[in-house]
This record gives structure tokens, C-alpha cells and sequence, in this order.
């Protein structure tokens, strides 16, 4: 077979791999830790201090962290709710349902993934601006409560996975579209409405640029636009930006602790069928 | 075709009517419960689909169109209602805007030093992890961390990193002999700043998806190139890296996607300076400069002409790459 055991060198160098991708994560934590001063002095500081909790305090209190994150929970549960909810339905429609149309439909379906993010920044911010949704967490979620990706990905995944006879055998029962939809599509679905509910919400969690646009700091803004304003310097001290970086990353972190595995098997997944 | 079918067909219901159903004749009720179902058997995919392309035509299709219509006129931020028709004078402006050359050279560049390295890196990393390994989960997962990081958060600790007074790197560079580098001001050096945080984040999602395409690489082509005697450098080269051309591609086109997208890091790595990207815009990208007209100087008709602009290059690049490619398309 293929798999060759790994020799000691192997384990050197993804022991280096690792620790290059954990340094800078592990490092905010000990600059979050010290105090400003201390971040200005040669050589930096490599293990932790004891300021962490003043710098949380102020980070959480001074900008506005608090808010931030209740307001970024909300979009990224919001959004990957949705998309999850209305992937599965459209995906189960394109995988195992016929329609007059539904080939040129996926097609477009696919083809919304070329369009850039940049290409309808301008006329979707006048759209908010009309709607005076600007500073609103609706501004955020609406446009990106579905997704291409989670389409496709549903699709792909309720091709193999959700049995032909099984939709047959509900239908022969007489049951209704809905009925079959809950009693069969979802419950064959969960795996993948998982998975993707995860990567949806480390992605809307993290998403930037739409947020940035719609969102100022003084109205409700998301974790990314709160660390954006910190790193203008409207505090001006590098250890409490350290302190909103780390607070802002930890509770992906925690997710990637418990569901890491997952996580990496959707995108392997994905990344074999799409 | 029996009797009872022939008698049955002409009575206007429609060809397609099972027969295993059969009740049209039963009771009214039972008829509007057989009408139903066939109602709902035809219509429910629609509305199954229909949450998807409402809400592209919404807040995709509609701002896409309109793009092209905004960048037609001046408009200001301030007034987003008063529209005047400037026909193509946003475009010719382009042309002759010294800024807008300025940071499409810095995309490509900053692109090129991030893109490549990173497939590079991935590319061997997943070779490692394909290994078997003890703990190959915890690997996978760790070296997939920094995708969990957002670009803000990410940037702001690799601002810090690369002080130019007290920041790690020229602390590391000075400890081994090298002289200290101004990060955030030299072209180059603050362009390949720019690159790490980038190849920092999504270096090991790249892996995982060259790592699952090597697991579906046949175990029979490593042992005839083993019994031909190939090392494993050698397998690498000529079974692995061929028979993942196809990922490859298709995480190069994506990267490029990426790379011309760039935002957050070159915004945020400016520290408080705005989107000027660095003091003699020596790292704005593209897509600073649409939000630095849009949002900053307020002309949001010259930014929808930056966002096509990059529309049409993004084209281009899609039709080189189909070129390079060919015609076995496949997939």
C-alpha cells in the first residue's frame, strides 16, 4: 500500500510546520498578557506577563469588544443558519428532484462563484444606504445568507448520500414535499448541514470586507470592523490591540478545538468533489 | 393498451397521469388530493430553489448590473441619488491615473510573492501529512489553525511582528548578523510582509486540499515507480506533482481570484495611515484603492470603474488560464 511511515525527519519538519502555525496565534496571547511598554523593548517578551486581564478589561470596555462580539455571534449564527437551511433545500432539489430548467439553474448556480465581491460593493452599499440599513446587522447578514459554495457543497453531497428509494418510498406513501423534505432529506443531510454550518460560520465570522464597507465602529459594528478600529489606533496602546485580536480570535479557536476534525474532513471533502 | 387505458386517456387530464393513482373518478375530495400532489411534485423544486436566486437577484445581480451603470456617471458617496452621466470619463481617468497602475503593479506583485510560495509550501506539506503518521489529526488540524484567524486579527499581531524597532523578525534577523529592515516602508520588504500574512493563513488550507487529492492517487503507480527504483523525492516528482495537475490548476485559479481581491491585510497594515497603503502607496492593492476612491474620497463612481476594471482583468485571466489548459475541460 501507499502510506509509508513517516521517518524522524518527517516529524521535524511538521513539528516546525505547527509551531509556525501556532507562534503567531500563541504570541498574541503573551503580548496581550504584557504591557505596552514592555512590547516596546528589546528583545520582545516570550512568555507571559501579568497584565492580561487589565488589557481584556479595557479592550472589552474601550472598544467596544463586548458589543463586538455579541453583534459577530449573531451575523455568523444567523448566516450560517441560513445558508445551511436553504443549501440543504436547494441542494436537495438539484440532486435528486427533476425539473423543466434545473441544469441551467445549478450552472448559474455555479457561475455566481466568479462574480468578485468587489463588483457589486458600490450599488449594494447605495441599496443599504436607500434602505437606511447602514450601521444595521441586517446590512451584513441579508446579502450573504446564501451561498453558491453551500449549494454546490449540499449537492455534491446529497447525490451519494440520501438514496433515491428512500424519497420513492416516502412519496409512495403520500407524503408531501415537505414531509419528505423533513422526515427523510434532513435527517440523511445532517453530516454535511454540520459541516458546513461550521465552515459557513468561520467564514461570515472572519468575512471583512462587506462589514468594513457597511458597518462604522460607532453603530454595531462586527469583531473584524471593532479590530479594524483598533488598528487605526483609536486606542493607542499595542498590548490592548493584542487583547481585541486575541478576544476576537478565541472563540473560533474553541471551535476549532472541539470540531477541528470535522472541520478538516469538510474541506478535504470539499475539495474532492468540487 | 388495454381497454380500460384507452377509455380512460381522452379525458383531458393529461398524458402523464400515473395510473397507479387512479382516483380521478373516486370522490372530489380524493380528486383534489391527487391534483395536489401532482401540483406539488411540479412546483416544490422551484420553491426549494427559489431562496438561492431571490436573493442573488437581490444582492447580487441587481448591485452587478448596476455597477456597470454607476460607473457611467459621477456620483459622491454623500449624495449616492445625484447621478450625472459622465459617459467614460471614470475609465479614461484610469487610464491616465498614475495610482490606479500603481496598485494593479502591486497586486501582480504582491500575488505573485504570495501565491506561489504558499501552493509551493502546501504542496509539500501535504506530501508529509499523506505520510503515516502518529497524530496525523492533530497536524492536520494545527497546520489548518491560522484559517480559523481572521485577516484583521491576523494582520494586527504581524504589524507587531514586524516592527521595525522591537518587532520579532528584526530582533531574529539582527541575532543571526543581518541588519534590521524597515517593514512597513521599503517597497519590497513591506510587499513581502504583505505576502507572509497571506501565505501565513491559507498555506494549510491549501495542503488539505492537495492531501485529498493525493489520497485518491492509486497506490499501484508508487509501487511501479518504487520497483523501478524512483526515491521518494523522485515519486514525488513524477507521480504526485502529475497526477494532482488538475487540483493544482484549480487552487492556482483560486489563489489568483484571492490575490487580486486583497484587502484587509495591505488596509491594516498601514497601521492608523488609512488606505493609502504605506506612505507612497507602495503596498495598495487594487482593491484598497476601489475602497480608498469609494469610501474615503467618496467618488463611487470611480470605484465601480476600478471594480470592473478588475472585473475585465479577472477575464482575462480566466481566458489565459483556459488557454494553458486547453480544451480537456472536463471535470
Amino acid at each position: 500500500m501507499r502510506s509509508l511511515r513517516a521517518g524522524r525527519f518527517t516529524y521535524v519538519v511538521l513539528a516546525l510546520f505547527t509551531a509556525g502555525s501556532l507562534f503567531p496565534l500563541v504570541w498574541t496571547a503573551i503580548a496581550a498578557s504584557r504591557s505596552n511598554t514592555r512590547l516596546a523593548q528589546t528583545p520582545p517578551p516570550f512568555w507571559f506577563g501579568g497584565n492580561l486581564g487589565r488589557n481584556l478589561h479595557v479592550a472589552w470596555t474601550d472598544a467596544n469588544m463586548g458589543t463586538a462580539l455579541l453583534n459577530t455571534v449573531i451575523v455568523a449564527g444567523t448566516v450560517a443558519a441560513g445558508t445551511v437551511f436553504f443549501s440543504t433545500l436547494a441542494g436537495f432539489a438539484f440532486a435528486k428532484l427533476r425539473f423543466r430548467g434545473s441544469r441551467p439553474l445549478l450552472a448559474l448556480v455555479i457561475g455566481t462563484m466568479l462574480i468578485p465581491p468587489q463588483l457589486s460593493v458600490v450599488p449594494l452599499y447605495m441599496l443599504i444606504a436607500e434602505l437606511s440599513w447602514t450601521d444595521r446587522l441586517q446590512a451584513v447578514i441579508l446579502p450573504t445568507l446564501v451561498g453558491a459554495f453551500g449549494v454546490f457543497f449540499m449537492r455534491q453531497y446529497l447525490v451519494h448520500a440520501l438514496p433515491m428509494e428512500l424519497v420513492e418510498a416516502a412519496r409512495t406513501d403520500g407524503a408531501s414535499s415537505l414531509r419528505v423534505l423533513w422526515h427523510v432529506v434532513f435527517p440523511a443531510a445532517r453530516p454535511a448541514m454540520a459541516v458546513l454550518g461550521m465552515l459557513t460560520f468561520v467564514m461570515a465570522w472572519n468575512d471583512f470586507f462587506w462589514p468594513v464597507v457597511a458597518l462604522t465602529q460607532n453603530g454595531s459594528p462586527t469583531v473584524q470592523v471593532a479590530l479594524t478600529g483598533l488598528g487605526r489606533g483609536y486606542v493607542p496602546d499595542q498590548s490592548v490591540i493584542m487583547a481585541g485580536a486575541l478576544l476576537g480570535t478565541l472563540p473560533l479557536l474553541l471551535v476549532f478545538l472541539v470540531f477541528g476534525r470535522q472541520i478538516v474532513g469538510g474541506i478535504m471533502q470539499g475539495a474532492v468533489k468540487g | 393498451m388495454t381497454d380500460e387505458t384507452a377509455v380512460l386517456s381522452p379525458s383531458a387530464v393529461g398524458p402523464e397521469r400515473p395510473a397507479a393513482e387512479g382516483g380521478g373518478r373516486g370522490r372530489p375530495g380524493q380528486v383534489w388530493r391527487s391534483r395536489r400532489y401532482r401540483w406539488d411534485l411540479r412546483w416544490s423544486p422551484y420553491a426549494f430553489v427559489a431562496p438561492f436566486f431571490l436573493f442573488f437577484a437581490a444582492f447580487g445581480l441587481f448591485p452587478l448590473l448596476y455597477t456597470g451603470w454607476a460607473a457611467l456617471h459621477q456620483v459622491e458617496l454623500t449624495n449616492p441619488d445625484g447621478m450625472t452621466w459622465v459617459g467614460l470619463r471614470n475609465f479614461t481617468r484610469l487610464w491616465d491615473d498614475a495610482f490606479f497602475w500603481n496598485a494593479l503593479r502591486n497586486t501582480v506583485t504582491i500575488g505573485l510573492l504570495s501565491t506561489v510560495p504558499q501552493l509551493a509550501i502546501a504542496l509539500g506539506l501535504a506530501h508529509l501529512l499523506n505520510y503515516r503518521l502518529r497524530g496525523s489529526a492533530f497536524f492536520r488540524v494545527a497546520v489548518l489553525t491560522p484559517y480559523a484567524t481572521s485577516v484583521a486579527a491576523a494582520t494586527l499581531v504581524f504589524v507587531l511582528l514586524f516592527g521595525r524597532d522591537h518587532g520579532m523578525v528584526n530582533w531574529a534577523l539582527s541575532a543571526v548578523g543581518f541588519e534590521a529592515v524597515d517593514w512597513q516602508n521599503g517597497t519590497f520588504a513591506s510587499q513581502l510582509a504583505v505576502s507572509t500574512i497571506v501565505i501565513w493563513r491559507w498555506t494549510g488550507y491549501n495542503a488539505l486540499i492537495y492531501l485529498a487529492a493525493m489520497q485518491a492517487v492509486p497506490g499501484e503507480l508508487y509501487e511501479s515507480a518504487a520497483l523501478d527504483g524512483a526515491s521518494r523525492f523522485q515519486q514525488f516528482l513524477h507521480v504526485t506533482v502529475p497526477s494532482l495537475r488538475p487540483t493544482i490548476f484549480f487552487t492556482c485559479v483560486v489563489s489568483t481570484i484571492g490575490a487580486t481581491q486583497l484587502f484587509g491585510e495591505p488596509l491594516l497594515f498601514n497601521g492608523g495611515a488609512g488606505a493609502t497603503g504605506g506612505s507612497d502607496h507602495q503596498f495598495q492593492t487594487l482593491g484598497l484603492y476601489l475602497y480608498e476612491q469609494g469610501w474615503v474620497n467618496l467618488h463611487l463612481g470611480r470605484a465601480s470603474a476600478i471594480a470592473w476594471a478588475m472585473f475585465l482583468i479577472l477575464l482575462v485571466i480566466a481566458g489565459a488560464a483556459r488557454l494553458l489548459r486547453g480544451r480537456k475541460d472536463s471535470r
